[in-house]
């Protein structure tokens, strides 16, 4: 069965002034796939996450997501198609409850009813169920991370896009987080902005090395891992 | 603090403030009951503004310019129709849809805070200086002379189905207080509802509601329109305690009041702003009566005060300090309970004699 191309990018180009963050990047997602980009710092990964979501307007160039061109499109617009994002910094409700944080995306596509058994579902899910009544900016960087990963699954998305989901975690919550994008891969596609290796190793298919804002080579971990210019750029450092 | 406290305080409010309704013609004399009505018509003014910055994070440094566009619509109408209702309703509508239209330029032009506190008192001020400058017969609404620096009379407010009878003002203070408990308590429900949570969460963090799918604009634009009508009524309810608009109605002194109440009542609350708003009133006009201090200067000084001791407001501070108390006394005898000595099974094995 040939699977449908749920995300795709034509020639995107982003440049600040004189710097050209990204280059032209022909980028395809299938549906069900779970697709990590990796990349050394000021790659560009973060720059593309952002056309993605609707964060930025690329200079140039197309963002299709489905067959719909979302292309400079507003963040909730992107957001009301069904995608699910979490950006780099944790981006929550300091001020707000657990529970809250939860509820207001749940709230946006389900009804009332449907909202609150969601809440309930999905604070369990990430095992935040001792602490639901706290507010978010008195919580752990993990959790706080596990809350925003909560707000992205209560909204039930078809498509789920994270930038750093496991950025500062222990080694035990990167695996339990590793177990919830499981799992939301079970009813989504996902785009991963990694630096973990491990992390990615654990995860993906298939990963997207960039490098100096453009696509360096796609494939499996252990391909990429044997290429000899990703060794170079990045991966030499490392391992 | 939970929700079921809460509903306790706002019943117990709500109980308090229907007796004082009902209460204050018979005790008080008439010229307190004139002046509570204008104060009762700024505590609006402040209730309005407590919602859109204290809910929806929106800095109006100009709150005055739907206030007065209010009173102004109420006076031209009412002068012109003979009947006040619908002077009312057209004073609100025109108030919100002032509201909406500045509003839809800062928030699709996605101005910063600053930049929109400023916008708006800009506003305000320009609405003072053109009001200032329509003197003489040429500047006329229908009926109604605009009388620039003097204003042009407020009509009073006329029963709804029979515009000969005039409203006494006691019946006055009633209708205000009325519309002062309807608002607050409409606001409350407004701030539970799904719109006020979804604005609570914008105020918190404008890129996480939108990467959610809320459209933060249009959010913003609705708070602001009804905080804008809100004004408005205040605008109304204080044109008909004083008699008269003028466009002081617009100036800074009573932009910045309104600003000076919600910090000093406390952002974040609807109580606050209204309880800010009666205690300065209170104040100013006592300090009317002495002549040792200028009174301006006294306000200043409450402000600073207020700013570096308690800058969030009284009633947040209240409100933690009756926190505090309640987990202190519990802590208190769970300590208790820790201490007396533990009813388990006695030791089994007796020392040999």
């Amino acid at each position: 069965m040939r699977r449908e191309t749920v995300l795709q990018t034509h020639d995107l180009s982003m440049r600040f002034g004189g710097v050209v963050a990204n280059d032209r990047v022909n980028f395809a997602l299938k549906a069900g796939e779970l697709r990590c980009l990796i990349g050394p710092n000021g790659a560009g990964k973060s720059t593309f996450f952002k056309c993605l979501t609707g964060q930025l307007k690329p200079s140039e160039g197309r963002v299709l997501i489905r067959d719909l061109d979302t292309t400079g499109a507003e963040p909730h617009a992107v957001a009301g198609l069904g995608v699910g994002i979490k950006t780099q910094v944790p981006n929550v409700f300091d001020a707000l409850s657990v529970e809250e944080n939860i509820w207001l995306a749940a709230r946006r596509w389900l009804d009332a009813p449907r909202a609150k058994a969601a809440t309930a579902e999905t604070v369990e899910r990430v095992r935040l169920g001792d602490i639901r009544r706290r507010p978010v900016g008195t919580l752990a960087h993990g959790q706080r991370q596990w809350v925003e990963l909560g707000m992205v699954v209560a909204a039930r998305p078809w498509l789920v896009l994270l930038d750093e989901p496991a950025a500062g975690m222990t080694e035990e919550e990167t695996a339990f987080t590793a177990d919830i994008i499981r799992e939301i891969n079970r009813t989504a596609s996902l785009i991963i902005v990694e630096h973990d290796m491990a992390f990615v190793r654990a995860l993906a298919d298939i990963v997207t090395v960039f490098h100096r804002g453009a696509i360096l080579i796609e494939g499996s971990m252990d391909a990429v891992s044997a290429d000899p210019t990703v060794r170079e750029v990045y991966l030499g450092h490392k391992h | 603090m939970s929700r079921a406290a809460e509903d306790r305080w706002l019943i117990a409010l709500a109980v308090l403030g229907v007796v004082t309704m009902v209460g204050a013609p018979q005790v008080l004399q008439l010229f307190t009951i004139i002046n509570l009505t204008t104060a009762i018509g700024l505590a609006l003014l402040g209730l309005s503004l407590g919602l859109i910055w204290g809910y929806g994070g929106i800095l109006c440094f100009g709150q005055t310019a739907f206030f007065g566009a209010g009173a102004y619509t109420y006076a031209v109408a009412a002068q012109n129709w003979g009947d006040t209702t619908g002077a009312i309703v057209a004073a609100v509508l025109a108030a919100a849809a002032v509201a909406a239209a500045l509003g839809y330029f800062m928030f699709w032009g996605r101005i910063s805070d600053v930049y929109l506190g400023v916008t708006t008192l800009t506003v305000t001020l320009i609405f003072f200086n053109l009001l200032r400058r329509t003197s003489g017969p040429d500047y006329r609404i229908g009926r109604a002379l605009l009388g620039g620096f003097n204003g042009t009379a407020a009509p009073p407010l006329r029963l709804p189905w029979d515009d000969r009878v005039i409203l006494s003002p006691q019946a006055m203070f009633y209708v205000a207080s009325g519309v002062l408990l309807l608002a607050f308590f409409g606001c409350v429900a407004l701030v539970r509802s799904r719109f006020g949570r979804v604005c609570v969460a914008i105020r918190e963090n404008e890129t996480r509601a939108e990467l959610l799918g809320y459209d933060s604009r249009l959010y913003k634009l609705g708070l602001f329109s009804i905080g804008g009508g809100l004004a408005g009524l205040a605008g109304v309810l204080v044109a008909n305690g004083i008699g008269r608009v003028t466009p002081d109605l617009f100036n800074l002194s009573y932009a910045a009041q309104a600003i000076i109440w919600v910090i000093v009542g406390g952002r974040g609350t609807l109580i606050g702003p209204v309880l800010g708003a009666f205690g300065v009133f209170w104040l100013t006009s006592w300090l009317g009566t002495q002549s040792y201090f200028n009174s301006n200067m006294v306000l200043g000084l409450v402000l600073i005060l207020f700013v570096l001791l308690l800058p969030r407001g009284v009633v947040p501070a209240l409100v933690e300090l009756a926190t505090r108390r309640r987990r202190g006394a519990l802590g208190r005898a769970e300590r208790l309970r820790a201490r007396r000595p533990k009813a388990g099974p006695r030791r089994a094995l007796q020392p040999a004699e």
